[in-house]
């Protein structure tokens, strides 16, 4: 029977449950990945995060909070140019992540 | 006859103030309230931002000042201007006459059972930046046991309303991350956290140790300040905190919380600062000339002020204002 009421899902991210091994993975490869400020310049500077919702930095982070079945949607937004990799002020090789995400 | 100058403070500021003016043939004289010189920085254990031992810089200090007359144990109970400069009685009631008074009484940490949400004092797992410094120095404290998970808490005490501290302390972004730093290096296998709002890593060499926490420490910054936490059956710490850049709540368990205690005004001058005529500033420090080219002058003429006394400020700060008011001092005698 429908009461017309229902209990809402947590929205809190667990840290304690969160499965880094992608994270964990990417970092190896790429250390720098753990040096993002979050400065926001790869979403501004992307042609597709001005169409979408693609955004390095929160997918850099969707990965470090357990979201990854979202990050690889997420992902699919990317063509690829390499915008985001030329204005990075950490200088991290955002391209080669992206495709070793999906690797 | 050599001219007195009383300084009111052991710590960096009134060392390095006496060994200047000393050096310019003053007599400067040290009343400090604790046992031993050196303040606050002598209980430290290294320095940011290159991990630098305070002790290298402190048994300088000390090293500079043997020679200059001190009283440890004492207060300054009394203080009158006269004729001839200030008369001054001391706890151990003896007296100096001294042409100037050298407020360098610098800070007290705040004291973290204020912020009643973090539970230091109630929870055994929760400590203060200045007891992990403690540790790092001793090797010595029963709370840090091998900690698999260890975050730390930005601004406590400070750019808070609710506890009357509106400032930015200035120091504790910087040593948040340099105690980041040297926890993991004690306990390699351990994720360190740092729940921060803005990272204010201003001097030369601080982005620098920040990049450094980021690449060869994996220290995890997440934005957001904690705002509640408590403790598990098993007597771990759950916090929790949002993740602003990721615009979500977010808990987790920890093994140990470090609050990065600010630093507020040392109320123990109060009554001399008051005989003295000096008054704080809005931030509830002393009230010194003007923050430009009177930092070191005071309402006053005399009194003068240097190191943490009038706000929160890192040690090279404090020795660059310590050797300023020696400039002031001797100026202002030789007017």
């Amino acid at each position: 029977m429908d009461f017309g009421f229902c209990l809402s899902p947590s929205s809190h991210v667990k840290m304690d449950n969160v499965d880094l091994t992608t994270f964990n993975r990417l970092k190896e490869t790429n250390p720098d990945i753990n040096t993002c400020i979050a400065c926001g310049s790869c979403t501004a500077t992307c042609t597709a995060g001005h169409f979408t919702e693609m955004s390095f930095r929160r997918l850099l982070l969707m990965l470090q909070r357990g979201k990854e079945d979202e990050a690889k949607k997420m992902i699919q937004r990317c063509m690829l140019c390499g915008k985001c990799t030329l204005v990075c002020s950490r200088g991290i090789n955002i391209r080669k992540i992206l495709l070793d995400i999906t690797r | 006859m050599k001219e007195n100058i009383l300084i009111i403070g052991g710590g960096a500021a009134g060392m390095e103030a006496a060994t200047q003016l000393h050096k310019m043939g003053l007599n400067p004289i040290i009343v400090e309230k604790s046992e031993a010189l050196g303040g606050h920085i002598a209980q430290w254990d290294r320095l940011f931002p290159a991990f630098h031992p305070a002790k290298d810089v402190v048994e300088q200090m000390l090293d500079n000042v043997k020679d200059i007359k001190t009283y440890l144990n004492t207060e300054v109970t009394d203080i009158q201007r006269n004729n001839d400069g200030f008369h001054a009685v001391l706890s151990n009631n003896e007296t100096i006459d001294a042409k100037a008074v050298i407020l360098a009484t610098g800070f007290d940490v705040f004291k973290a059972e204020r912020k009643q949400e973090y539970g230091y004092g109630i929870y055994n797992n929760v400590i203060t930046s200045v007891e992990l410094e403690e540790f790092f120095r001793t090797g010595k404290d029963e709370r840090i046991n091998h900690p698999k998970k260890i975050g730390f808490v930005h601004c406590v005490g400070a750019r808070d309303v609710k506890v009357c501290n509106t400032y930015c302390s200035k120091v504790c972004c910087t040593t948040a991350l340099k105690q980041a730093c040297e926890i993991k290096e004690v306990f390699p296998d351990a994720e360190v956290y740092t729940f921060y709002m803005d990272l204010r890593m201003f001097g030369l060499g601080y982005e620098d140790l920040y990049l450094k926490s980021q690449k060869d420490f994996d220290v995890k910054c997440v934005r957001g300040r904690v705002c509640e936490v408590s403790e598990d059956m098993d007597g771990k710490i759950v916090i929790k905190a949002e993740d602003t850049l990721f615009g979500k709540p977010l808990k987790m368990t920890l093994d140990l919380l470090v609050l990065m205690c600010s630093m507020e005004k040392n109320k123990s001058i109060d009554a001399i600062q008051q005989k003295l005529g000096i008054a704080n500033n809005s931030d509830g420090f002393m009230q010194n000339k003007d923050m430009y080219l009177g930092m070191n002058d005071t309402a006053q003429e005399g009194v003068f002020v240097a190191g943490a006394c009038t706000a929160p400020k890192s040690l090279p700060d404090t020795i660059g204002e310590a050797r300023s008011v020696a400039v002031e001092v001797y100026n202002y005698l030789n007017k």
